[in-house]
């Protein structure tokens, strides 16, 4: 046979056996493997896609918590504050209560010592009086035992309240 | 480590001077002309006997006798110790069809082209080398020197010949292959290939991704994978087969235009079934081009015509001259071995060492040519199926 001229017997089963592989090789080969390989590929398509999307999920849970704490914290600090500022009110409040109550008590106590002293100023002169009194009648009747004596206080006495 | 280079260069020369060796010893008995007392006296017996026995190594007749087609699957030639020579082969059926009439046999019957069978003779010359011819059988019985005439008449070879064993054969294992394959895909649905699966599947995926996708188009093209699919693995499957030096490789597959043409003829039957109005209307009314020009004188459909055929032309040529090309080359340099052996056996022994280096090199190129040639035919028949199905 020619190298460049093609025998009929040849062609013959070419296009036989070749017809009948592509049937054979398309049928039961190429389709299940085109099949197998473009689920696998979607498959895996998805696959990538579902992991994005948890990873999304998963920073938007992060993202939440985080707003969650500061919240918490934010809240934490408001009451705090509002319990620090209470505390010092009632601190204040009872300071100026005690004052007010320390000043009256003064007063009061004051008013009290006034009216005591006056009261033993009263008793006092009385008794001052009552002893004047006695000193004196003891001294004029010593003094007014004699006459010279006498007369010469009574000058005195007069002179006295005449200065006045 | 440098030691261990050495030895490893040693090792590889003494590979190639043993490979070379063998080489020769291996082709000897065939190269070697029977003794000459020997080879007279068979002529005397048989006429057709003496067309045989070259007295010298032919290297262009034997290339030749390599890349085509053969009734007969060749294994080697020797020589027994008597000197007798041996022809080692595969016989293969013959089916012939004549007058009518449905003749089968096994190629063995012909001895090798010594005998004629049933009326019919495989030709050792002349024109019709290689083809089986019919004898005239009333001619036979004529006197004591058996006189053959030839009758010119052909009949119709339908025999299943060393390629189209080479077909069957590698078709059977691609589609074990394949099916096997498939199998496995299903099985393993979601999981990553495993063996032969992660070595085909990257050669699948480029047939469909860049072959298919990029020339058909994302929309059209899953209809056209299973051909393009056969096409790319029968291709580089045979390729490679070829490059194989005995059985079930060896035959010339894809260096046969027969075969070659099939495939492209296949091609051109689906390229012209697919066709849209659009492509069919390209070609007998170009959109775009002068009136003048298709008008009086149909100049544009006569070309656009013509190149519908050259199409698959080209592709069948292509494929058959670069892998009979790659053949010749390697057979030429083992052939250079016999021519120098000719001359003096230590001649022989000395090229073999350059010859094998040479083929060695010529078969790694050839490996590269097997993918390139299955790209090349599998890319043009996608490109030309994207043409056709192309939307303007």
């Amino acid at each position: 046979m020619e190298l460049v001229n093609p025998g009929i017997g040849l062609i013959f089963w070419m296009t036989l056996v070749f017809a009948i592989l592509i049937i054979i090789l398309g049928k039961f080969a190429w389709k299940p493997i085109m099949k197998a390989l473009k689920e696998r590929e979607t498959f895996i398509d998805e696959s990538l896609k579902a992991a994005d999307k948890a990873r999304d999920e998963i920073k938007d849970m992060e993202f939440s918590n985080e707003k969650l704490m500061k919240e918490a914290k934010q809240e934490h600090d408001a009451i705090l504050k509002q319990a620090r500022k209470t505390k010092d009110s009632i601190i204040e409040k009872a300071r100026e209560a005690a004052n007010e109550e320390a000043d009256r008590i003064v007063e009061n106590a004051k008013e009290r010592i006034e009216n005591e002293k006056k009261a033993a100023m009263t008793d006092l002169k009385n008794e001052l009086a009552d002893l004047a009194i006695e000193i004196a009648e003891m001294i004029l009747k010593d003094e007014l035992s004699d006459i010279k004596k006498q007369k010469k206080y009574i000058d005195k006495l007069i002179d006295e309240a005449q200065l006045n | 480590m440098k030691l261990k280079l050495l030895f490893a260069k040693i090792g590889f020369v003494m590979v190639l001077i043993t490979m070379g060796v063998l080489s020769t010893s291996f082709f000897q008995p065939a190269d070697h002309p029977p003794a000459p007392d020997q080879d007279h006296q068979k002529s005397d017996e048989e006429p057709w006997e003496t067309v045989v026995m070259e007295e010298e190594y032919n290297a262009g007749e034997k290339i030749i006798e390599h890349i085509i087609d053969s009734h007969e699957w060749h294994i080697l030639d020797y020589k027994d110790s008597e000197g007798e020579k041996h022809h080692v082969s595969i016989p293969l059926p013959i089916i012939l069809l004549h007058e009518g009439r449905l003749h089968a046999f096994w190629s063995s019957r012909f001895q090798h082209g010594h005998a004629s069978y049933n009326g019919f003779k495989l030709e050792t010359e002349g024109d019709h080398k290689g083809r089986i011819i019919r004898t005239l059988e009333s001619d036979m019985i004529d006197s004591e020197a058996i006189v053959e005439k030839k009758s010119d008449e052909l009949p119709v070879d339908l025999s299943i010949t060393k390629n189209a064993t080479a077909i069957i054969i590698s078709s059977i294992l691609l589609s074990i292959l394949f099916i096997g394959i498939a199998r496995r895909y299903q099985r393993r649905k979601y999981e990553a290939p495993k063996g032969v699966q992660s070595l085909l599947e990257p050669l699948i995926l480029f047939v469909r991704d860049d072959i298919a996708k990029s020339s058909i188009g994302e929309e059209k093209y899953m209809k056209y994978m299973p051909y393009l699919l056969t096409l790319f693995f029968f291709i580089f499957f045979n390729n490679l087969l070829g490059l194989v030096p005995f059985f079930p490789g060896g035959a010339n597959v894809t260096g046969n235009i027969a075969v070659t043409g099939v495939m492209a003829f296949f091609t051109f039957l689906i390229i012209s079934f697919s066709g849209n109005k659009e492509y069919w209307k390209h070609i007998f009314n170009t959109p775009g081009v002068p009136w003048w020009l298709k008008v009086p004188v149909p100049l544009m459909p006569v070309i656009e015509i013509i190149g519908l055929f050259t199409k698959p032309f080209v592709l069948m040529v292509r494929l058959f001259a670069n892998i009979t090309a790659g053949h010749i080359i390697i057979l030429g340099f083992i052939s250079l071995i016999f021519i120098f052996g000719n001359l003096d056996v230590t001649y022989g022994y000395g090229v073999s060492i350059v010859s094998v280096l040479f083929s060695l090199f010529m078969t790694l190129i050839e490996l590269l040519v097997a993918f390139i040639q299955a790209y090349v035919f599998t890319l043009l028949s996608a490109l030309y199926f994207g043409m056709t199905v192309e939307e303007h």
